[in-house]
Formats: structure tokens, C-alpha cells, sequence
């Protein structure tokens, strides 16, 4: 039999540590449990943290399984149970605020429309069910980007094209793009993906609290702007849908 | 934004097959709040389904008002009350004590099967089809009656005596709600009349020859109202503090209720209801249409004095109840909406067609020596081709219903509105589309049924002026587009027939 590869075994290993009873773990105490040095246990570690399989939190400097390996196994949250669940709720989103109504989550390379709905006017509408939308120029994918480590490594290892004039597109200013997202709880795309549309997201979590998805409305930016900003309840709007929605798939409160 | 509610409101009550709702609508026809309560389902034997009356009732009083405290209202803000109740299922009470004289009848019950052949005689089935636009079956409530009359000791002799009265959900909501021993009126109306196997369709009065034959005396049965009319006020009782006074001013039997939630008002329009079961009603306008093709005829609405609209209806007994078939007794999915991811990991069904023909095959066949079929297997069939070949059978059954339909009725569906929790379902709804040739159309507020009791409320006390109001608040959320080859559709079809041919003669007798 051929030799097995040692680094994976030793990250099979380190997995199935932080998978045991308690969740969170330090360095120290990975490296000691599986008498590892700190340097080697480091670098596996830091590999599975690229890879969205491990995830290290930010005050404490501890490690825990990261989304990825959720979205891997049994807890993977099936988008048409999402859509499901988000209907009723994105329906009313829709009514109340008077435009078209997102849901996205994470697909390759950028944000799958799952559930859309229309504008509640008379016009023609196409449903955009299935459309891909980019990662970092749309609302939608920002709050992906922003909650999500995996779309995060998505986003800054894909290639940011500039719809228009306005869109970031430099790391950096994306970076602070998505620390804004994540501070104030939405993202938001002002003439960034279509000239004259303006969009605003905010995040879906599951019940472990993970982002599973986006939900957003979308419009031109005559109505759903005023004095180049969102308008506030709109906004509001958005997160109570958001909000109504991850409780009906489990997540506890905000 | 418009997301502030501002009164006045309607309240509608839908007192479902397995719970009781309230919800509260604005003008716009938007939600304001919910509240429901689930009912025990009583099974005393196998085929026997009973509801106990009395937890009913009390359940409607406590989401009533479990729904105005949510809304936050008083009862000068709501204008008036609305009910749609599950259809068919029967009982009888006594009027001068407000008790049920047995449990409700469900209307899933088969007991009255040996009776309704018996009726039958001759003839069979379609005895009374004539008149009542229906066939002899043990849904309907007529021959429930007699089986309690019959069966429960007592009952017969108090009902002779004029102390019993009969009524379905709608009946015994209104009588109680409007003041119950003391005064409650003894209502129903025309789309909960029509299910009964006693009304006349064409002049929509109980029909005294086939009660007779039936064994029902005249005495228990209410009077027979439009849909849309105020019937009472809310009086005494637990509500009467909280709506006394408050009109009581609609009643349609669920499916009609989502025929006029959708707002189908005109003929040729239709709606498609999909839940564990389908079921699927064309509004045919004031003309009375007698179906050749096994659908049903039945009264879609009536509001007040207007001249009554009749519509054709098609149910398919087996449509959500497969998918959580494949989930239960299958295995094959963990959630109902996974059948979707499951059915989507392929192009097509692979050659499978699958014919859930569980209990025999319904419109337009009328089966009953009929079992389900998968036909088309080969080695190449995968579960995901299985997946999809189940969602394709909710599909082809409602083209089934449709072109019965056109047949019928000669007009053409021109687009499909749909409701249900099926209609979350993408694929479904594309391939829907695609075989019926016509688009389908989802609309913003998902419960039509309360909505179309709340509608006909608020028009009876002049909430909304007219139809053409109601349609304006009518909205697509989204809307399916057909997208399939003619000829793969003309080829798919012959198959599924295929496989339905396959099914049948397959119980001997």
C-alpha cells in the first residue's frame, strides 16, 4: 500500500478535534493534543483556514470548523428549502416596499439568483431565477462576501470587472466595503452593477448562524434612493424580511 | 414605501380540513396578521375521518381574536368578518343547546361509500348529476346526513322534531358567531350549498325530490344565501365583546374562496390550488355547463343579487402527497423542497413517467380499478430521473384537467393562476408552463383562500365598490413563460397517456 500523505492525515486528525466536544480550541492545545509542533500545526491550520474548513476567531485567536465543511455535510441548507421558506416573506418585502425582491446564495464564483420577485406594478417582467450575479459589485454578494469566509476567498481571488464608472474593484476598498456590510448589518450597491439601479441586502443565517444567503430588493435609483443614499425603511424593510426569514430556518435571535 | 397599516379592515376566518385560521386583510389586500390553531384529526376507523365540532369552534374564537391582538385593532376597525371553510364536511347540532349531536364528518370519510351505490341504484354514479352537477361519491355532504340520521341513535326523531339543524363549517361558524341559542342565523351559502348533492344548480334551492330519496328531512337545512351578503352581526358569546356587532357578511367553500382570492372574475380564467391534492376551478361566467369529460360542476360564487357564476372543477387526488411519498415511504429526500435539487441534477426524466394513480384514477378518467404505475424504466434511470419524472406527473395531470376543461367549456385557458405551497417550486411551475403551453402566474399574497373570503366581505359592506376594485390589488410575483419544442411536448404527452393507459384494469372487479 502506498504511503499516505502525512499533512492530511494530520488535518483529518485536527478536524475531528475541533469537531469533538468542545468547539473551540487554541493553537497550544491542538498542537499538545496531537503532538504536533506549534509551527507545523500552525501552517495545516492556516491551509484549512484558506479552504474555509476552519475558522479562527478574531478576539480569542481560538479555532473552530469553519463554514465550508458545514456546507459540505448534512447541514447543508438545500436552496429550494431556503426559497421555500423565504416566499411568504419576500412576497410581503415586495408589496411593501414596491420593487423587485432577491434571494442569493453562494454558487462558484458569484451569487445564484434563487427566488425572485417581481415588482408589484404591471410592467413585463422576466424572472430571473438561476441568473448569476458578480460578488463584489452587487448587494447581494457583498453581504455574501461580507459573512461568508468562503465567498470572501471567491471574491478576492476572482476577477473584479467594473460594470461602470462607480464600481470598487481595489481590495482594499472593497475590504472596508465589506467591514461597513458587516458593521451596520447590509450591503448596499449604488450604481455600481447598472447605471441607474441602485440595490440593498441583508444577510440570511442559518440556525448554527451562518450566512446561507442574501435577500434583497433591487431598484432604480429615483425610488429607492434619496440624497444618494438608501432610503432608511427601505432598509429597515429589508432586514426585517432578513431577520423574519433566518427565524423561520432556525437562527435564534439578533 | 407603503408598509404601514391603516385601518379599516376585514377579518376572514378559514376554518381549514386540519386547522383554523384568522387572518386580517387592509384595503390593499395585504396581510396584517395571522393566527391559527390546529384541530385533532379523529380517526375511529379505518377510512373514517371526524372533527370534534365543538374544539372547532372554539379554536375560531380563540384566533380571532388571537389575530386582532397581533393587528393591534378594536372592533371598530374591522368592517366585517369573512368565512371560508373546508367543503362537505358535515355535521348536525342541536339549536336550542348549541351542542353537536356527534362528531363532524370529515369530508375525506368514505363510510358513506355502500350508501352513495346504493343511491346510485341503476343508474350509479351519476344519478343526481343532472340537478346537481355532481356525481354520487362519499365526499359530499348529503349522504353524510343520512349516515348520522341513520347510524347515531336518536338523531333522526330529534331532526323529525325540528331540534336538530345541519350544517357544514360555514353553517355552524355563522350560527355560532352570530349569537348561536340565542338567535345564531341558520345559513349556508351557494358554493357550500353546492356540495351537498341536494341543490339544484340551475335555480340554487334544495332540491326536495332528492332529499327525500336521501332521507333528509327539509326542516335541518339552512337557508340557502349568495356568497357576498351581510347574513347577521356578531353577537354574545366569548367574540361578542370583542366584535359585537361587527357584520358577518361572506361564505365560500375553500376552493371557491381562492377562485375569487385570485380574482378570477372572468370567464375562462382559472386558478390551480397546490397542495397535497390539486384542485382546479374555471370560472364559466353565468352559463351552467354540464361536463362530458368527468369534471365537476359547481357554483363558483355569487355576490348578493348578482345572477350566480358557475365554474368547472378538476381535482387530482395525488400531487404534494407523491413528493412526500418519495420523502417517507421512499426515503429519497429529507425535505419536500429537496425534490427539486434532486430532480434538478438532470435534464430530464430519462424515459420515466410516473403515474400516481394511488387510489384510482380521478377526472377525466374515473377509475377506481386503477393502481400507480412507473413506467419507461431502464437501466439508465436514476432516482434524480424518478425525482423529476413525480414533479412532471403534477404537471401532466393538470394539463389532463385543463384540456377537459376546453373541452367542456370551449374556451381556451389563456393563462393558469396559480397558488399552493407547490408553487415554490421552480422547476414545477417552468415545466407546468411548458406542457400547458400557457403562461403560468404566481400572485403576490399566497393565502387566497382567506383573501377571497375577506374580498367578499368587503364588498358586501361596500369596503371595495366592486370586482374591478379587488383585481387592482391582484399582483404577480412571478410569472412562468412556456419554453418547450412542440413536438418533444406532443411527444411527451403520448408517453405520459401511455403510462396512464398502463395503470388501469389493474384491481380485478
Amino acid at each position: 500500500m502506498a504511503r499516505n500523505i502525512q499533512s492530511l492525515e494530520r488535518a483529518a486528525a485536527m478536524l475531528r478535534l475541533l469537531a469533538g466536544g468542545e468547539r473551540r480550541l487554541g493553537l497550544s492545545d491542538i498542537a499538545s493534543s496531537l503532538d504536533l509542533a506549534k509551527a507545523t500545526a500552525h501552517g495545516i491550520l492556516r491551509t484549512l483556514q484558506h479552504e474555509g474548513f476552519v475558522e479562527q476567531d478574531p478576539d480569542s485567536g481560538r479555532y473552530q470548523l469553519g463554514a465550508e465543511l458545514l456546507r459540505l455535510g448534512t447541514t447543508y441548507l438545500d436552496v429550494h428549502e431556503l426559497r421555500a421558506r423565504a416566499l411568504v416573506w419576500t412576497d410581503d418585502l415586495a408589496r411593501a416596499s414596491g420593487e423587485a425582491v432577491y434571494l442569493g446564495v453562494l454558487h462558484q464564483q458569484g451569487v445564484l439568483v434563487v427566488h425572485h420577485v417581481f415588482r408589484p406594478d404591471d410592467s413585463r417582467q422576466v424572472l430571473e431565477v438561476g441568473a448569476m450575479q458578480p460578488l463584489h459589485a452587487t448587494a447581494l454578494g457583498r453581504v455574501l462576501a461580507g459573512y461568508d469566509p468562503v465567498a470572501h476567498s471567491e471574491m478576492v481571488d476572482g476577477k473584479r470587472e467594473p460594470f461602470t464608472a462607480r464600481t470598487v474593484t481595489e481590495l482594499p476598498a472593497l475590504e472596508e466595503v465589506l467591514n461597513l456590510t458587516r458593521a451596520q448589518g447590509y450591503a448596499t450597491d449604488i450604481e455600481e452593477t447598472w447605471e441607474g439601479v441602485a440595490s440593498v441586502a441583508a444577510p440570511v443565517f442559518d440556525r448554527r448562524r451562518m450566512a446561507v444567503g442574501a435577500v434583497g430588493v433591487t431598484g432604480a435609483v429615483e425610488r429607492v434612493c434619496s440624497g444618494g443614499e438608501l432610503r432608511p425603511e427601505l432598509i429597515a424593510a429589508i432586514r426585517d424580511t432578513a431577520r423574519a426569514v433566518s427565524r423561520d430556518l432556525g437562527s435564534g435571535p439578533f | 414605501m407603503t408598509d404601514t397599516h391603516t385601518g379599516p379592515f376585514i377579518a376572514a376566518i378559514d376554518q381549514g380540513t386540519t386547522s383554523s385560521r384568522c387572518i386580517i386583510f387592509d384595503k390593499d389586500g395585504r396581510i396584517v396578521a395571522v393566527d391559527q390553531k390546529e384541530h385533532e384529526q379523529i380517526f375511529p376507523k379505518p377510512g373514517w375521518v371526524e372533527h370534534n365540532a365543538a374544539e372547532i369552534w372554539n379554536n375560531v374564537q380563540e384566533v380571532v381574536a388571537g389575530a386582532m391582538v397581533k393587528a393591534k385593532v378594536s372592533k371598530e376597525d374591522i368592517l366585517a368578518i369573512g368565512i371560508t371553510n373546508q367543503r362537505e364536511t358535515t355535521m348536525l347540532w342541536d339549536k336550542h343547546t348549541g351542542q353537536p349531536a356527534h362528531n363532524a364528518i370529515v369530508w375525506q370519510d368514505t363510510r358513506t361509500d355502500t350508501l352513495c351505490r346504493e343511491l346510485g341504484g341503476d343508474i350509479g354514479q351519476d344519478r343526481f348529476r343532472q340537478q346537481t352537477g355532481l356525481p354520487l361519491a362519499a365526499y359530499f355532504a348529503g349522504p353524510k346526513i343520512a349516515w348520522l340520521l341513520d347510524n347515531v341513535p336518536g338523531l333522526r326523531e330529534k331532526a323529525e322534531a325540528g331540534d336538530l339543524i345541519y350544517g357544514t363549517m360555514d353553517s355552524w361558524v355563522i350560527w355560532n358567531l352570530t349569537g348561536g341559542v340565542r338567535g345564531g342565523v341558520h345559513v349556508t351559502d351557494v358554493t357550500n350549498a353546492s356540495r351537498t348533492l341536494l341543490m339544484n344548480l340551475d335555480d340554487l334551492k334544495w332540491n326536495e325530490d332528492i332529499a327525500a330519496e336521501m332521507g333528509v328531512p327539509m326542516q335541518v337545512l339552512p337557508e340557502i344565501r349568495s356568497s357576498s351578503e351581510v347574513y347577521g352581526e356578531v353577537k354574545g358569546g366569548a367574540l361578542g365583546g370583542l366584535l359585537g356587532g361587527v357584520p358577518v357578511a361572506s361564505a365560500l367553500g375553500d376552493q371557491q374562496a381562492a377562485l375569487f382570492g385570485q380574482t378570477c372574475f372572468s370567464v375562462g380564467e382559472a386558478k390551480s390550488t397546490y397542495g397535497t391534492g390539486t384542485f382546479m376551478l374555471m370560472n364559466t361566467g353565468e352559463q351552467l355547463i354540464h361536463s362530458e369529460s368527468g369534471l365537476l360542476t359547481t357554483v363558483g360564487y355569487r355576490i348578493g343579487d348578482a345572477a350566480p357564476v358557475y365554474a368547472l372543477e378538476g381535482s387530482i387526488a395525488v400531487t404534494g402527497s407523491l413528493v412526500q411519498w418519495m420523502r417517507d415511504q421512499m426515503g429519497l429526500i429529507s425535505t419536500a423542497a429537496e425534490i427539486e435539487t434532486l430532480a434538478s441534477s438532470v435534464e430530464d426524466n430519462g424515459g420515466a413517467y410516473f403515474v400516481p394513480a394511488f387510489s384510482g384514477l380521478f377526472a377525466p378518467y374515473w377509475r377506481s380499478d386503477a393502481r400507480g404505475v412507473i413506467a419507461g424504466l431502464t437501466r439508465y434511470v436514476t432516482k434524480a430521473h424518478i425525482a423529476r419524472a413525480v414533479l412532471e406527473a403534477t404537471a401532466w395531470q393538470t394539463r389532463e384537467i385543463t384540456d377537459a376543461m376546453t373541452k367542456d367549456s370551449g374556451v381556451e385557458l389563456a393563462a393558469l393562476k396559480v397558488d399552493g405551497g407547490m408553487t415554490s417550486n421552480n422547476l414545477l411551475m417552468q415545466f407546468l408552463a411548458d406542457v400547458l403551453d400557457a403562461p403560468v402566474v404566481r400572485p403576490m399574497v399566497a393565502e387566497t383562500t382567506c383573501l377571497g373570503a375577506a374580498y367578499a366581505a368587503g364588498l358586501a359592506v361596500g369596503f371595495w365598490d366592486n370586482t374591478e376594485d379587488l383585481r387592482v390589488n391582484w399582483r404577480r410575483a412571478a410569472e412562468w413563460t412556456p419554453d418547450m419544442d412542440p413536438e418533444i411536448r406532443e411527444r411527451e404527452y403520448k408517453s405520459w397517456l401511455k403510462a396512464v393507459e398502463r395503470t388501469m384494469g389493474w384491481l380485478d372487479d
